[in-house]
């Protein structure tokens, strides 16, 4: 493993994306952020602005409005970027696939790097998930 | 020419001031998590943070806006920071850097990392950036009277000298100027001074994060956003250096006054980071009062008292 690879994956910044979520995604992500799980041991914290990200959570069923904004931010992010979606509608849509206003789920939009799928996940599913994910690259 | 090559790129210059400041931010965030009953980031975290912004992640330009002046103005904020802390930390090594009035020069050249995010941000074209910009600014206006105040008080405490050398001299001779009850007031104002120069939060409302997400410096990415993160390691361990040098005794390097030199550093940036800890974020309208009114009249006092001598 280079040292480049090793610096980001001992920093990587999060950025939230919540589309139409229920809020239960949101809550059990920034639980991560607590000090029971407390994610800033592995130098993840929570930054304002895409620019400066280096994961795209996505939570949160996407519909019609909610795909060219996701497509805009993502399009904003400094390279290079992971995608996690996180959660039922995430991942597949959950009980929203067959709705009007849905808009497929964040993989056929972007491009996705890991899936955590729960509804909502705990706290150790998406540390969990985070481990597999640097474990990937 | 070496030697000063040397002081300027390694030590006690640009080189150690940078890791230093690295590792004082790692002790910040350290203390951060700690004071919210977390465990905290690594010893490393703050270089691979850096690291990371060097060398992996992509620099995106404005498509409006300066591009030229939004890609210079970290680099400025971090020859300003490194000038500032060559004029400072040489005399407190008892090195003569051979000219009078430093103090003077030393407060100019720590306003224009402010200056330089100013610029930076009007130039990338963003609202929130300008909004962050204009707070930044105001906020400039408001404590730069202030800190103009407590060197006038230092000044006059050491007996009319601008000589920063000599006022260190001054206090290893007698009492440092904390002291007095004239020192005292001029340390807390200081203290107020170092967490708005840091943008720490009481106010930190230009890059306010939750509110217009990190404000001026919200276009910056890659190479540009790690330079303004240098400046930022730099400032942190620099403006508490010269609180040192000021009202502190200084520093020997001589056996025990090293260790006395680091750990006189390590609470002012602790009594930083718990001030920090335990208040919001205030607006900037209630900033600008709270050093044009209450933080003057405490640094006009205590020149007053250092006048009579107290």
């Amino acid at each position: 493993m280079g040292f480049k690879s090793y610096c980001f994956k001992k920093s990587l910044w999060l950025f939230h994306f919540g589309g139409a979520s229920c809020n239960n995604c949101d809550i059990e992500i920034l639980d991560c952020l607590t000090p029971r799980y407390d994610v800033e041991r592995f130098g993840m914290v929570l930054v304002g602005s895409i620019r400066h990200a280096d994961v795209l959570l996505v939570n949160g069923s996407i519909n019609k409005k909610d795909k060219p904004r996701l497509l805009e931010i993502y399009q904003q992010a400094s390279k290079p970027i992971l995608v996690v979606a996180i959660g039922a509608c995430g991942c597949t849509g959950g009980i929203f696939a067959e709705g009007n206003t849905f808009a497929g789920p964040v993989d056929q939009i972007i491009p996705v790097d890991a899936y955590i799928p729960g509804c909502p996940p705990k706290p150790e599913a998406i540390l969990a998930g985070i481990v597999k994910l640097l474990g990937k690259n | 020419m070496g030697m000063q090559l040397f002081y300027f790129l390694i030590f006690p210059g640009f080189l150690f001031v940078a890791v230093a400041g690295a590792f004082l931010s790692w002790f910040d965030r350290k203390i951060t998590a700690r004071v919210q009953f977390r465990k905290g980031p690594p010893l490393f975290q703050p270089f691979y943070d850096f690291f990371k912004l060097l060398l992996v992640k992509e620099t995106i330009l404005p498509a409006r806006g300066a591009k030229g002046l939004f890609m210079a103005a970290p680099i400025f904020a971090v020859f300003g920071v490194t000038l500032a802390g060559i004029f400072i930390l040489l005399p407190m090594l008892n090195i003569t850097t051979g000219f009078r009035g430093d103090l003077i020069v030393i407060f100019y050249l720590l306003t224009i990392p402010s200056l330089t995010y100013v610029l930076g941000a009007l130039a990338s074209g963003n609202p929130l950036a300008a909004v962050g910009a204009s707070r930044e600014m105001k906020l400039i206006m408001s404590y730069e009277l202030t800190f103009l105040l407590v060197l006038a008080g230092v000044i006059i405490k050491s007996g009319q000298s601008i000589d920063l050398q000599q006022v260190i001299r001054i206090q290893q001779e007698g009492t440092p100027f904390i002291g007095s009850i004239s020192g005292v007031l001029l340390f807390i104002v200081a203290i107020f001074c170092l967490q708005a120069k840091l943008a720490m939060v009481p106010f930190d409302m230009p890059e306010a994060e939750t509110e217009i997400s990190d404000g001026i410096f919200i276009e910056y990415s890659g190479t540009p956003y790690a330079m303004i993160k240098l400046s930022k390691y730099m400032l942190l361990f620099v403006l508490p250096s010269l609180i040192i040098a000021i009202l502190m005794n200084g520093s020997r390097l001589e056996g025990i006054h090293i260790l006395y030199a680091i750990l006189k550093l390590l609470a002012i940036v602790l009594l930083l980071t718990l001030v920090r800890n335990t208040n919001p974020r205030v607006k900037i309208k209630q900033a600008i009062r709270f050093f044009f009114v209450w933080m003057n009249l405490l640094a006009i006092i205590a020149i007053v008292l250092a006048i009579f001598g107290l």
